[in-house]
């Protein structure tokens, strides 16, 4: 259960990017967040884990405080929530496997893992994530000799071998193609069904939103617009949340 | 009408500016003494000439010389009734005088016949009365094996015969390299390993620096005014106790160094004690935080393990120091492998005190952390109490710090009074801090760290090598050790600055996404700091190689050993062709460096 309340946060330039942004996700919900580019979404996501530090508001996370914790417990809730980002976000020069691998960083002994030691059940379990995602064959190829939606995959397998309760996905599908994002977005929705893990994906397209989201939260300049299932967005609703001049396609 | 006048304005400027430029470069030709004159001299020219001849015969080769003596009887002065030499014979090298006999400082010339083509040699006056050759001038003979020279006779007069003689020298066999050309070769090697060593020091060190310069990493660092104030006060007491613990264990490692058999046992033993403490305490991975009471025994484990540690590198220390002096002995002349074991057993010895110290004032600081973590909970007046008289005391620590520091160099006469007036002020300071600032509020504890150290960096990388090495020649003397030390202290500072660099230019990316899985600060720059630096730290390290080899070779001009000794020495004694030799040596070494370096660069990026 998340429950965000009151969320604010104004960037260093003075940028208010969230504005009291209220809302609850219940456990293994899917639920996109929509909204215009510069809307908030990102800097949402982001609060979540604390990424980005709120300016005010709490974020409470099955009875923690997110937005209180201290460096000790901050890392004991990040290796719980998954994270998968626009730009995968992989270290390039390093093989798949310890990219995966470094999603147990949170779990593993700090010391071992600087000599890229990881327990025998890690690096299985980093196969068998790989495997999920079919690209088990890849783990010794360095990571930026994927194509974008392998790196995709890895970034999804990364996340998973944390073991999260969450996942919080900034636009995972935005960098790819129509085909790619559809294969993506299927595997995201398997964790969510198969394994009841809450998922919090911002999304460009609506026709991803119907398609995969239980809920649909939006935001327009950092306040929340809409909250509801995909098929309330009316048209009405849709002009709220984009905006006067925005025309729905298809 | 609007356009004219701003023109007019413009061209008055740019009129000034040229004015300016003129009078700019006058000046600096005056105070550059620039003088066309002494460049045009003839006895300028002459000597420009002399040194780039000699510059262009290094003194690499030499030749086994044959000489040939020829000698003529001569008579000064005159005899009555005149003289006149034996007729020579003409199948062999013979000489002839015109006149046959003279007074003293008459001018006679003197013709060779049918010497070697090309030889060269002296010719001399043997007087008759005494051992001494006197030169009266050099011969050069021509492709005909003749050669003519007009000498003055030297005013030694005599009745008895003397004589002339006339030594040509001959190279024969093959050449053979010359002192020189071994002293370069020496000192050319010297030269490298200078800049090899420098290098090496000058990158591990820089490269934990550069994280610490690195804006991206630190400015995320923050911790509240408690905290910090807990680890200014912690972090010297962490320094203390490591230096403590190092110097006590080191009297158990000599215990046991006094028989080989326990020392050899020790080295066996004690890294298994070691191996399995830490399987022990390190779990592999930890899904929940362990009891109290299981994490205090953990602690204990490896707070003994450290200690076990310690001796057992005092103990790899002084065996090595031992082992290396008496391979030494046996190996010969590769006894500088023994001797090198034997240094780096003293270099493992220093470096254990110095790495204790900063591991355990590491410790103590993050024991600081927990403890501000924990008090910070604390909310209320009682918190604010706190942080004031931990502010208040750790601003006075500091200060006083500082103030010792100062002193060191100044040696005030009122120590007492100084150091006072320091921790008040500080204290003060930390005072009025810790009362206005709200007890959650976080310090930018990241920031000032990397603010500190880029200011070192800077400040250091703005010393010349050239100058650095005059304050290690008094420290350590004159030669190649002070030269190292001097280039590795210039190569911390200059890589460092430039490593930084590197850190804040990766891509944020993948920092956030590590970070996002609950991976600490050492870990996310094990995962995704080092695989992104990698490339650009080899390049730089291979320009500082570069760097290092260049500079190498001037720095014996300041007492750093290296060629640039050997070089400013004949320079000094106008040993131009000697000098040329180590010019030669330089550029080629560099030349190398140059292209090695670029190959390599181009491979790793
Ligand atoms: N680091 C930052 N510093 C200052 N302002 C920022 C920062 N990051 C984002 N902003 C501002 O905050 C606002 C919200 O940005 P955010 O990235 O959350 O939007 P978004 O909805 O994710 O947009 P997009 O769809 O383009 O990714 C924007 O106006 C942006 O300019
Ligand atoms: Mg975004």
């Amino acid at each position: 259960m998340l429950k965000i309340q009151n969320l604010t946060k104004i960037y260093d330039g003075g940028v208010l990017a969230l504005d009291k942004v209220s809302f609850e996700v219940p456990q293994g919900q899917f639920t996109a967040i929509i909204g215009l580019s510069g809307s908030g979404k990102s800097t949402l996501l982001r609060c979540i884990n604390r990424l980005v530090e709120p300016t005010s508001g709490d974020i409470f996370w099955n009875g923690t405080n997110i937005t209180k914790a201290n460096d000790d417990e901050l890392r004991l809730i990040r290796r719980k929530i998954g994270m998968v980002f626009q730009h995968f976000n992989l270290v390039h020069r390093s093989s798949v496997l310890t990219n995966v691998l470094a999603g147990r960083l949170g779990y593993v002994n700090p010391i071992m893992s600087l000599f890229n030691r990881f327990p025998k059940s890690d690096i299985e379990n980093a196969f068998k994530q790989l495997e999920r995602v079919g690209i088990a064959d890849k783990a010794h190829s360095r990571a930026d000799e994927l194509s974008g939606g392998q790196q995709q995959r890895v970034g999804i397998a990364r996340a998973m071998i944390q073991e999260p309760d969450i996942i919080l996905a900034d636009e995972p599908v935005a960098s790819l193609d129509p085909v790619l994002a559809h294969s993506i977005m299927q595997y995201l929705e398997k964790i969510n069904k198969e394994e009841g893990v809450t998922i919090l994906c911002s999304l460009h397209f609506l026709d991803l939103v119907h398609r995969y989201a239980d809920r649909v939260v939006a935001l327009n300049e950092g306040k929340l617009m809409f909250d509801g299932k995909p098929t309330d967005i009316d048209d009405k609703k849709f002009k709220d949340i984009y905006g006067r001049e925005a025309e729905r396609v298809g | 009408m609007d356009k004219k006048k701003p023109n007019l304005l413009r061209s008055l400027g740019i009129g000034l500016v040229v004015l300016a430029v003129l009078f700019i470069y006058a000046y600096g030709f005056q105070v550059t003494k620039v003088n066309l004159a002494e460049t045009k001299s003839e006895h300028r020219r002459e000597q420009l000439t002399r040194i780039l001849r000699a510059l262009a015969h290094p003194e690499l080769f030499s030749y086994e010389t044959e000489d040939t003596m020829v000698s003529l009887p001569v008579m000064v002065p005159c005899p009555e009734g005149g003289f006149q030499p034996e007729t020579p014979d003409t199948s062999e090298p013979y000489l002839v005088m015109t006149p046959a006999c003279g007074k003293g400082l008459k001018i006679a010339i003197v013709e060779g016949f049918n010497f070697e083509p090309f030889s060269s040699g002296p010719l001399n006056f043997r007087p008759a009365d005494s051992e001494v050759n006197l030169q009266l001038g050099s011969i050069k003979v021509d492709r005909d094996g003749h050669f003519e020279i007009e000498v003055r006779l030297s005013n030694r007069p005599n009745d008895k015969v003397q004589e002339l003689q006339a030594i040509t020298r001959r190279n024969v066999g093959a050449p053979s390299l010359t002192r020189t050309a071994f002293e370069t070769w020496d000192k050319i090697v010297e030269t490298v390993f200078i800049a090899l060593l420098a290098t090496t020091l000058g990158t591990l060190l820089a490269l934990p620096l550069s994280f610490l310069a690195a804006r991206n990493l630190m400015k995320d660092v923050k911790s509240s005014l408690i905290s910090m104030s807990l680890s200014i006060l912690f972090i010297p007491v962490g320094f203390y106790i490591g230096i403590k613990v190092a110097s006590w264990s080191l009297p158990v490692s000599v215990m046991l160094t006094g028989n080989p058999f326990v020392a050899i046992a020790g080295l066996l033993i004690l890294p298994i004690i070691i191996w399995s403490g830490a399987r022990f305490a390190l779990s592999q991975s930890e899904d929940e935080k362990p009891l109290l009471n299981t994490r205090l025994i953990r602690w204990l484990v490896v707070a003994i393990i450290a200690l076990v540690l310690i001796v057992v590198l005092h103990l790899l220390s002084n065996q090595a120091m031992l082992g290396g002096n008496n391979a030494a002995k046996l190996l010969g002349s590769f006894d500088f492998l023994g001797l090198f074991v034997r240094d780096l057993g003293d270099i493992l010895g220093i470096v254990i005190g110095t790495v204790t110290a900063i591991v355990s004032a590491g410790i103590l600081n993050s024991l600081a952390g927990r403890l501000g973590l924990i008090l910070n909970r604390k909310s209320g007046t009682l918190i604010h109490i706190l942080q004031v008289t931990l502010a208040t005391t750790a601003g006075a620590l500091l200060f006083f710090l500082l103030a010792a520091m100062i002193n060191w160099f100044y040696q005030f006469n009122n120590t007492m009074g100084f150091f006072t007036a320091a921790a008040s002020i500080g204290g003060i300071l930390g005072f009025i801090l810790g009362l206005i600032n709200n007890p959650e509020r976080s310090m930018p504890t990241g920031m000032i760290v990397y603010f500190v150290s880029r200011t070192i960096l800077n400040a250091t990388r703005s010393v010349e090598p050239l100058v650095m090495v005059i304050i290690f020649v008094v420290w350590v003397g004159i030669g190649p050790f002070a030269g190292s030390m001097a280039l590795a202290l210039h190569t911390i500072a200059a890589l460092g600055k430039l490593y930084s660099e590197q850190v804040e230019n990766i891509m944020a990316g993948p920092l956030e996404a590590v970070r996002a899985t609950g991976a600490n600060r050492l870990q996310t720059i094990i995962y995704a700091v080092i695989p992104q630096i990698i490339p650009p730290y080899i390049s730089f390290t291979m320009y500082r190689w570069d760097i290092n080899v260049r500079m190498s070779t001037i720095i014996g001009f300041a007492g750093g050993g290296g060629i640039g000794f050997l070089l400013i020495q004949n320079i000094n004694v106008l040993n131009y062709r000697a000098a040329s030799a180590q010019m030669l040596a330089i550029a080629i070494v560099v030349a190398s460096m140059d292209y090695i370096s670029s190959v390599v660069r181009e491979r790793f990026v």
